[in-house]
């Protein structure tokens, strides 16, 4: 069974920015809504594997700082018209720090 | 399953196109083997003009390399040519041997050029104009001698005439007739067209019959029937070509001109026997252009597939000329006859020339000469017999005429309808184009073309598809800007808000989407960056800039690249260095062991494949060696390009370097509703390009001439004169007057370009020169925004700003 990591302090996340995690295995990117709700996605687009930890998130959503996919942070989907899915990661918050599952 | 053998004969582009299709429908039917007389794989043959002309290699015309035989599972048998049919035993066999039994062949041996039967035409360096070879013999023959004659002032001959003469050869062109192309144009046209090709230094016999070629082994010279002669060194002939039907009839198939075929492109001697292309006869007609040749594929592969829905009907052809720089389009019966009407309009100073043939108020054929853009217009209402009572009055004023008085060419494109044809070649609409960009995210043009095959054939349509997909992709601008919202998060528009936020005095992003009842609550990547921008420019000392609302480049204060790496650009003031600074940055690229460098096209050094968390280190010893950041990543003051000027050069009439300095550092930091980049030449010569740079100062002896919104992107555009000054104090101040003007008024992602040709040309006048007081107050908002823009954002991170951006997390898991 996969665990609870503590990443990062949630105030250590940009409102409406993210952090990017570095695991021994791949690269998660950390995201912080407006409202504080927090997501985790591979730091991967599913089109040509753009580094959406650099891109700009508005709702739950980021925006691919290459070509401009729009992926959801929720499920990983890709927003229509494109077609595609990252990898996302159970993420929470509990006492102001985030935690990821790994 | 069992599959059945397919062999085609001839590798061209109608038989391989066929494959493709074939491909794309049942790509598990057949096995297929391929035989090819030229040694390669397949190459686009109607792009042998640009090779001759040296604007294309043959590397750029290959559709499908070897790999992609290999990759589909062809066998593929090239330099192999196939001299015998045995319908009998279903067997094709080469020259060499090869014997490849079939199920069902498809013979596609194209055409041959007509030889004239002339005395001599068999000496060295009489050629046709058909494949790599003959394009190789010419570049030869181009590189040892001087005179090349072409015999027949057709489409071929012109753009072989063309080719040869930029290949540094005199070229003659002889033609039997006193017009040229005369099965494409009219004579007002042909002979505009002579006069620009004459002027270009081509030289023309008209109304000359060849009798002969005179020469030992190797031509020496021409011989007319009116007893003239002229020296050649080279003869191409290209006065029409011939279906290749020899392999056809000597395997007992029915042929006229061509290998007659019926409308499922079956022989109609032997159904299992395909024919297509210039081969080929079909209801009378041999075709000698590519757009049929790609129809006529579809209907083979629809038949060849099992699905059987599909037949050839015929193409209505039309034709343009693959000469750069002369814009000709023809279609249908241009000629008319005493049922037709006539529209002309003819303008020989603008070189500009249209005719209409009109029937029962049908476009029956069309001729433009000097302005083709609605070439495919024309084109589609004759193939749609469309009635143009209604808007003959206009017609030849163009489309763009029907809607609103757009007039660059990115407004007429968009005013075409979706079932408008751009790519005759391939048969593909503008609805398919911008479906493509639009679903696929397409960006490039090399995208387009690989998923439309827009374009990818003779490319002469390419100036349209590279308008539509500027149109599609970024183009706030032409759209009818005064009712379009800034974005989907509001119904006002860009100007609703940026006077909103100084008439209500809103300060802060949440007030403005609250004052403007935004519909979502942290806006979208559209509109954030816009309101980050509009705020630090209403309010420069006071606003807080948003990191999150603004795009990665500037948030990260570098280009990212496609591996998710950035580049480093150093400001170079002016383009002037020192060989301590060059060292310095020789000693930061050896210690971050940068990968690439390039010198970038504003005289700048750019450092490749920087990792961002290497960035911060990086910027503090640039900073240590007295650079700043150069602003390449940003929607900023980019540069200043310069030519040497008055100090060295023995041209130059004022000190352009200097001065492009002082603008430099008068403006490096500002942002700008988009990149910005400026110029200044030493005198008209205009090393530094300035009349293609959104500020663009040319050097005169009397003083200094301002040019403004300049564009060397998508759409090149030449600069508008502002003015002349008679000074340096006055050049600063007028280019700080002109930044703060489009800084105030144009809207975000809008360059200067655009941006001029919808306000108009003379609200930029008014706003600096007729009114003294208001460019001195624009200018001094400009310096006042410019003081806090001048701290070095490199330095500041390297000093440890915003050091969460650049540092990631490391985690052991």
């Amino acid at each position: 069974m996969s665990k609870w990591i503590e990443v990062v302090e949630l105030n250590n996340i940009p409102v409406l920015g993210s952090r990017l995690i570095k695991t021994r295995d791949t690269d998660i990117a950390v995201f912080r809504g407006s409202d504080d709700q927090v997501y985790a996605i591979r730091d991967a687009c599913p089109h040509k594997g753009g580094p959406l930890s650099q891109g700009i998130m508005h709702g739950s959503t980021v925006t691919c700082p290459l070509h401009n996919w729009k992926i959801d942070l929720g499920s990983g989907n890709a927003l229509a018209p494109d077609h595609g899915c990252g990898n996302v990661f159970a993420v929470k918050v509990e006492g102001g720090k985030v935690f990821l599952q790994l | 399953m069992h599959k059945e053998n397919l062999v085609l004969i001839g590798n061209g582009m109608a038989g391989v196109r066929t494959l493709e299709e074939l491909l794309k429908l049942a790509p598990d039917h057949y096995n297929i083997t391929v035989f090819g007389e030229e040694p390669y794989g397949n190459y686009n043959r109607i792009m042998l003009s640009p090779v001759l002309a040296s604007e294309k290699t043959i590397e750029q015309i290959m559709l499908n390399g070897e790999q992609w035989y290999i990759d589909n599972g062809i066998t593929l048998h090239k330099g192999k040519k196939v001299e015998q049919i045995n319908r009998a035993r279903r067997e094709v066999i080469a020259t060499d041997g090869t014997v490849a039994h079939y199920d069902r062949l498809i013979i596609a041996t194209g055409s041959v050029p007509f030889m004239l039967p002339l005395p001599g035409a068999d000496k060295a360096g009489v050629i046709g104009f058909r494949d790599i070879k003959d394009v190789d013999t010419m570049l030869d023959t181009a590189s040892q001698y001087k005179h090349a004659v072409v015999i027949g002032g057709g489409l071929l001959g012109l753009e072989a005439a063309n080719g040869l003469m930029k290949q540094g050869m005199n070229v003659t062109v002889v033609h039997l007739l006193d017009t040229l192309m005369e099965r494409q144009l009219d004579k007002p046209a042909a002979a505009m067209l002579q006069k620009s090709l004459a002027e270009r230094g081509m030289i023309f016999l008209m109304e000359h019959s060849t009798a002969e070629i005179i020469g030992g082994e190797r031509v020496t010279a021409v011989r007319f029937k009116n007893g003239t002669e002229i020296p050649a060194d080279l003869v191409v002939m290209a006065v029409g070509i011939k279906p290749n039907t020899e392999l056809g009839k000597s395997a007992g198939l029915y042929c006229e001109r061509g290998i007659v075929v019926s409308d499922t492109m079956q022989t109609i001697t032997d159904p299992k026997i395909y024919a297509i292309g210039e081969c080929v006869q079909h209801r009378g007609i041999a075709y000698g252009l590519v757009a049929p040749l790609f129809e006529q594929a579809k209907v083979a592969a629809n038949h060849l597939a099992k699905h059987g829905i599909a037949r050839y009907v015929g193409t209505v052809t039309s034709t343009k000329l693959k000469v750069t720089g002369i814009e000709l389009f023809s279609a249908g019966d241009f000629t008319g006859n005493d049922q037709t009407e006539d529209i002309v309009f003819k303008d020989a100073a603008s070189g500009t020339y249209k005719k209409i043939v009109l029937q029962d108020n049908q476009v029956k054929g069309a001729v433009l000469y000097g302005d083709t853009v609605d070439g495919s217009w024309y084109f589609q209402l004759m193939k749609d017999g469309t009635d143009v009572s209604a808007f003959r009055d206009t017609l030849l004023f163009g489309q763009h005429h029907l809607g609103d008085s757009g007039h660059n060419p990115d407004t007429r494109v968009a005013s075409l309808p979706d079932n408008a044809e751009i790519c005759g070649c391939n048969g593909v609409c503008k609805g398919d184009i911008v479906k493509a960009i639009t679903e696929k995210k397409l960006f490039t043009l090399d995208e387009v073309r690989a998923h439309t095959k827009a374009s990818a054939s003779c490319g002469s349509c390419t100036g349209l598809v590279e308008s539509l997909l500027a149109h599609t992709v970024g183009g706030d601008y032409s759209a009818t800007p005064k009712t379009k919202p800034l974005c989907k998060c509001t119904d006002y528009t860009h100007d609703d808000i940026r006077h909103g936020i100084i008439q209500h005095s809103l300060k802060t992003m949440p007030a403005v989407r609250e004052h403007f009842e935004w519909k979502t609550p942290d806006g979208c990547p559209s509109c954030r960056n816009a309101l980050n921008y509009y705020l630090l420019c209403a309010y420069p000392t006071e606003y807080v800039d948003d990191a999150q609302s603004r795009y990665i480049n500037e948030r990260a204060h570098g280009n990212i690249q496609k591996d998710g790496s950035y580049s480093v650009v150093p400001r170079m003031f002016g383009g002037m260095c020192t060989s301590d600074q060059l060292r310095a940055i020789a000693d930061v690229a050896d210690k971050y062991q940068v990968p690439t460098m390039k010198v970038t096209g504003g005289q700048r050094i750019d450092m490749f494949g920087i990792k961002k968390e290497q960035l911060p280190a990086m910027w503090k010893d640039l900073s240590a060696a007295g650079f700043v950041s150069g602003h390449a990543y940003g929607k900023a003051m980019r540069t200043v390009k310069t030519c040497v000027g008055s100090e060295w050069c023995r041209f130059g009439t004022q000190d352009s370097t200097g001065l492009g300095v002082k603008l430099e550092e008068l403006t490096w930091g500002s942002w700008m509703p988009h990149k910005f980049k400026l110029a200044v030449s030493g005198c008209p010569r205009n090393c530094a390009e300035a009349t293609i740079k959104d500020i663009g100062v040319v050097c005169v002896d009397s003083g200094y001439e301002l040019h403004i919104g300049g564009n060397g992107g998508i759409k090149v555009r030449v600069t508008d004169l502002l003015c002349k000054v008679a000074t340096e104090e006055e050049v600063l101040e007028y280019t700080g007057a002109f930044c703060q003007f489009y800084r105030e008024d144009a809207h975000y992602l809008e360059r200067t370009a655009p941006w001029i040709e919808r306000v108009g040309l003379e609200k930029v006048k008014t706003a600096i020169l007729s009114d003294a007081a208001n460019r001195k107050a624009l200018y001094e908002r400009f310096l006042i925004s410019q003081q806090p823009a001048q701290i070095d954002p490199w330095k500041a991170r390297a000093d440890g700003a915003e050091a969460a951006e650049f540092t990631p997390i490391m985690i052991e898991a």
